[in-house]
């Protein structure tokens, strides 16, 4: 069943612009959704590198990926934004004047005054394996994302990485597979350790297969998996299988947005500077994937744009209102929307 | 300036300069060598500027350490000698370096 959410703005993207223009939107009374693919928010700040330090964020000497995410999440709090994690946008539709009608991959449905496109590199895709013919079993025989366990049922699985995705699903669907084997390049993990260690337990029990060595060649008809070929360090084994499934990590991909109508160039959306607006009135975008003269990818650009957007966002939302700028550190009525006052 | 030399999957060969300091990525980057990604742009998480260091070299570039081996699990047809090039970094020892890009990083 498709679900219609009414929204004032739906941002494509949580990541750290996504989630400071809620706060700019906010200031104005512009209530959000916001969209993205990845099952958390953060963007590139939570994937790429949480532990890693920012040095340029004004004000902020040094803070991690994962520290600026918390602390925009905390400064947006009061704006009550609403999150769809683990969903891609397919298509964006205009109706009308300020109304557009947004779908996901997951049978959701948005109706809005505005879009913002805070999208970064695209969208995080898992990493394709460069093997010999794989696109024709990809969906068939061979998947990135578990969407339902059952349908693994009674089969032979390889699964093929070593980090936590390719070790909690070998332990979810060791028990109803036919048989489960896991085969990473080295004999270390990376995965939590508890998971390792049920994981070796298996190994040892006789209840799954453990090979050592990378996926060279796959075999089958018609989309249907039959059997890996694993290169170890000395030989190669054939291990028969019915279903793959590679865990290599995520990658950028610009995705869905080049086929929503906005003009783009080279991968990115050109955008006027006074509001970052795209080529269709009423969608902006801002932050990495937009692109001016002058452009800087810098998350400090990002948030200067998101609150530019924000003022004439704030006209399709309220066409008939005023906006009269205000100041957080001396407007009442901000501080109110903020809760401090 | 230490030399470096990067040879792409299908042979051609790059010989550039490199400058003390800056890694193996970034001098990539800056002379248009194909087959670099780096997408995280040298935070070591994204495995996507893979290198296969040259056997003759692999004693002076060194292994990974544990932290990018465990990145490397994110890469394809890692062999022995393969290195995340922003994490070599590029000194008079390394005049001379040859590195092999791969044809795909994953994207």
């Amino acid at each position: 069943m498709s679900e219609t959410i009414k929204t004032d703005v739906l941002i494509i993207g949580a990541g750290p612009i996504g989630l400071f223009a809620v706060f700019e939107l906010g200031l104005l009374d512009v209530k959000a959704h916001l969209v993205d693919i990845l099952d958390k928010v953060g963007g590139q700040c939570a994937e790429l590198y949480p532990e890693k330090p920012i040095y340029d964020i004004p004000g902020i000497p040094i803070i991690t990926g994962h520290g600026l995410t918390d602390a925009l999440m905390q400064q947006i709090k009061p704006f009550g934004p609403v999150f769809h994690l683990g969903e891609m946008i397919l298509k964006v539709e205009k109706l009308g004047d300020a109304q557009f009608r947004v779908f996901t991959d997951r049978d959701k449905t948005f109706e809005c005054k505005c879009v913002v496109v805070a999208a970064g590199g695209g969208s995080f895709q898992p990493k394709r394996p460069p093997i010999n013919g794989i696109e024709a079993y990809e969906d068939k025989s061979v998947f990135y994302a578990v969407r339902k366990m059952e349908a693994f049922r009674g089969k032979k699985l390889v699964i093929v990485g070593g980090g936590d995705s390719a070790l909690d699903w070998t332990l979810n669907l060791q028990p109803i597979a036919e048989r489960v084997t896991l085969v990473h390049r080295r004999d270390e993990f990376r995965g939590a350790p508890d998971s390792v260690n049920k994981m070796r337990a298996l190994v040892a029990s006789g209840d799954m297969d453990l090979k050592i060595g990378q996926v060279a060649a796959l075999e089958g008809d018609n989309g249907q998996l039959i059997a890996a070929s694993v290169k170890g360090k000395e030989a190669t084994d054939r291990i028969e299988c019915d279903a793959m499934l590679p865990f290599f990590g995520l990658t950028m991909k610009l995705g869905p947005v080049a086929e929503w109508g906005i003009k783009m160039e080279d991968e990115l959306i050109p955008v006027d500077t006074a509001a970052f607006e795209t080529s269709i009135p009423g969608i902006f975008a801002i932050g990495d994937i937009n692109t001016y003269p002058g452009k800087l990818k810098l998350i400090l650009s990002g948030f200067h744009e998101a609150a530019l957007m924000s003022q004439k966002a704030y006209h399709y939302v309220y066409p008939e209102k005023r906006l009269v700028f205000q100041y957080t550190t001396s407007s009442t009525n901000l501080q109110k929307k903020l809760g401090v006052a | 300036m230490p030399k470096i030399n990067f040879i792409e999957h299908d042979g051609t060969r790059h010989e550039v300069e490199g400058e003390t300091g800056s890694t193996v990525m970034e001098t990539a980057l800056r002379n248009d060598i194909g087959g670099i990604v780096a997408e995280c742009g040298g935070s070591c998480t994204c495995a996507t500027c893979l290198v296969h260091v040259d056997e003759g070299w692999f004693e002076k570039t060194g292994g990974p350490s544990p932290e990018e081996n465990d990145m490397l699990d994110s890469a394809f047809e890692v062999k022995p000698t393969s290195r995340l090039s922003c994490q070599i970094k590029v000194s008079d020892e390394l005049d001379g370096l040859v590195v092999y890009t791969p044809a795909y990083q994953g994207r």
